[in-house]
């Protein structure tokens, strides 16, 4: 990369930084996706419980409330599940599913999008109508009618679901790739790339693409926070993750048939946590978009 | 306009096509047919039949006719568990979804429009602020997990609303509808309401952006040097100029409120076809879910269809930009 591209690009992290900081809002629901996503990735060190070993767990500890304390002397905090799974340690461990599915599949749809909005805006002619045509036809079916198509057909698993989530967000990210690349492929650095011989790949990659980053990054956020939305959504519907892989969205649907009997905690507590994920991720979203261009467009 | 109403509906039947030969793809390529189409019950006897009666033993491309040529005859295979027509079974329920989508829909307008106007009205006062981060709140919150919340306190706190099924159905002007009868009312308040709010949030956020583009122009200007009242300018005056996109947009999601109603359905167990097509995975039960598919995607290019034709209508820059 050139020193061109990355002085950008640290004007670029600089201008974010400044744009969170000047917003309280977005300052708490920064720290709310950092501390969150901490907890995600050391999961397994501050749980007290692997929920998922079948050895520690103790049948006779189902659905016991929040505060109870074990045989064996653990408090649960945030009680337990129908099978007498810690409630804490299920949902750092949710959370790592939900968080992962969302972002992989996020960024993969990110690559994939700008790399065809790129290809779209730089060539343009016919390949760009082509690639603009299926980009058209993928925005005009909305998220979850396509996951469900998909899924119904293909039947549920981990890669499945990330393969629909992919397939559902590369159209967007396309489109604003290939926006921004418009407007930037008529200036004279291109040209002056161009004149200098430099290949293909080389301009679409280390001189458009940077210019093209902050319509990206705003969308990359808002995308993972509705992947991870769709997600929990199909795995409430029993059409997401398998059972052995469970996200926060299949950790609610299964406390979903406690709620009636008064076991609140067994989804509610999931469903807070999850809520509390989207909107965090969203409100930075929504700032950054604020900060890096006022008319991206509102949703 | 007679061109470009042809155009459109040549491009929704291209759709329409290539979604259906990703169907086909789906069942007959990825999986196989006869596993996907007859009961896993079925006698011997009975698979070659249906084999034979469906053409799995003809080349792919005379498949992909047979199966095309029988879906728009309306023939889509029959249901396992019910033993009937796939498609008269999507028909049957149909009306309960549309029932839902068109009251969510109501609702979100209702509660939508004068949040968004309070909002765009007053910007970056404490008002917006709250409106604005509440309608981030509101499609951050997953729909079904709003939809658990609210039969919690509605209906097991509170106690106030029913949580499940459709409710007393009556009959008026020969529509049947839960609209016309108490029972059938009560039922419907908390899923509307459920499918309504992620729309709320948009119909908030296009007001606003509206209201705040509506406002400076000149003939506002012009309509308050004329000494017009500040609220008939904002009622009757920017009103019209914000209602064109909102129509658009509407319509739009009114296909992604009949799809979103899946979810609904199914936590509000209301008999529509969101709720068959989740059943009738859990039960393995596929002519359902192929009909459903080709159903509701057919449901939805038509909304398309009519939303841009109506448009084009309202605005004919649309077409001409189309036909270029």
């Amino acid at each position: 990369m050139t020193a061109r591209a990355l002085l950008s690009e640290d004007m670029l992290f600089g201008r974010l930084v400044i744009g969170i900081g000047r917003s309280p809002k977005a300052v708490i629901a920064a720290i709310v996706c950092i501390v969150l996503l901490f907890a995600a990735i050391v999961g397994p060190y501050i749980t007290p419980q692997d929920p998922y070993d079948l050895a520690v767990l103790d049948i006779l500890d189902a659905k016991l409330p929040p505060g109870s304390e074990s045989m064996d002397g653990l408090v649960y905090w945030l009680g337990t599940d129908g099978q007498g799974r810690d409630m804490f340690s299920a949902m750092v461990y949710g959370l790592r599913t939900s968080l992962g599915v969302g972002v992989f599949s996020g960024l993969v749809a990110l690559v994939v999008g700008t790399v065809l909005g790129l290809i779209a805006a730089y060539f343009g002619g016919r390949i760009d109508a082509l690639i603009m045509r299926v980009v058209d036809l993928m925005l005009g079916f909305p998220t979850i009618l396509v996951a469900l198509m998909l899924l119904a057909l293909l039947g549920q698993g981990l890669w499945k679901v990330i393969f629909a989530l992919i397939l559902v967000q590369w159209a967007t990210f396309a489109r604003a790739v290939r926006s921004a690349a418009l407007v930037e492929k008529n200036k004279d650095y291109v040209e002056a790339a161009q004149t200098l011989g430099i290949s293909t790949p080389r301009i679409l990659i280390g001189h458009l693409l940077p210019n093209c980053l902050p319509p990206l990054i705003v969308i990359g956020m808002l995308q993972v926070a509705n992947a991870i939305s769709a997600e929990a959504t199909l795995s409430f519907l029993g059409i997401g993750l398998p059972i052995t892989e469970p996200s926060l969205g299949l950790l609610i649907a299964n406390g979903y048939q406690l709620l009636m009997s008064g076991e609140y905690w067994i989804s509610v507590y999931p469903g807070v946590l999850l809520l509390l994920l989207v909107f965090s991720i969203n409100i930075v979203g929504d700032r950054l978009r604020e900060v890096l261009n006022p008319r991206l467009g509102e949703r | 306009m007679t061109v470009f109403v042809i155009r459109r509906f040549l491009q929704s039947l291209a759709v329409l096509a290539v979604t259906a030969v990703i169907v086909f793809i789906g069942i007959y390529a990825i999986g196989d047919p006869a596993e996907m189409l007859i009961a896993p019950d079925a006698s011997p006897a009975e698979r070659a039949q249906v084999v034979a009666s469906l053409g799995l033993d003809k080349p792919l491309w005379e498949q992909f006719f047979t199966f095309a040529w029988n879906a728009l005859h309306g023939d889509l295979g029959r249901s396992f568990v019910f033993n009937r027509p796939s498609i008269s079974l999507i028909f049957e329920r149909l009306p309960a979804t549309l029932e839902l989508t068109l009251v969510g829909l109501v609702f979100a307008l209702v509660i939508g429009i004068p949040l968004g106007l309070l909002s765009g009205l007053k910007p970056n006062s404490a008002t917006d602020e709250v409106i604005m981060t509440g309608s981030i709140f509101g499609f951050s919150l997953p729909s079904f997990w709003q939809g658990m919340m609210l039969i919690m306190i509605f209906s097991v706190w509170l106690g106030w609303l029913p949580s499940t099924g459709r409710g007393e159905v009556g009959e008026f002007l020969g529509i049947r509808s839960s609209l016309f009868t108490l029972d059938g009312l009560t039922h419907l308040i908390l899923p509307a309401i459920n499918l309504s709010l992620f729309k709320v949030s948009l119909v908030i956020r296009l007001t606003r952006t509206g209201v705040r583009e509506t406002m400076p122009l000149d003939f506002v200007k012009f309509a308050r040097a004329k000494g017009l009242s500040e609220k008939r300018i904002v009622f009757v005056h920017v009103f019209k100029n914000i209602l064109i996109p909102l129509i658009t947009v509407i319509g739009l999601e009114l296909g992604s409120m009949l799809a979103f109603a899946v979810v609904t359905e199914t936590i509000f167990a209301w008999p529509g076809i969101g709720k068959l097509l989740i059943d009738s995975i859990m039960r393995l039960d596929r002519p359902v879910v192929v009909a459903y598919l080709l159903v509701i995607v057919s449901l939805f290019i038509f909304i398309n269809f009519v939303v841009d034709v109506l448009y084009s209508l309202v605005d004919p820059r649309v077409r001409l930009g189309d036909a270029q």
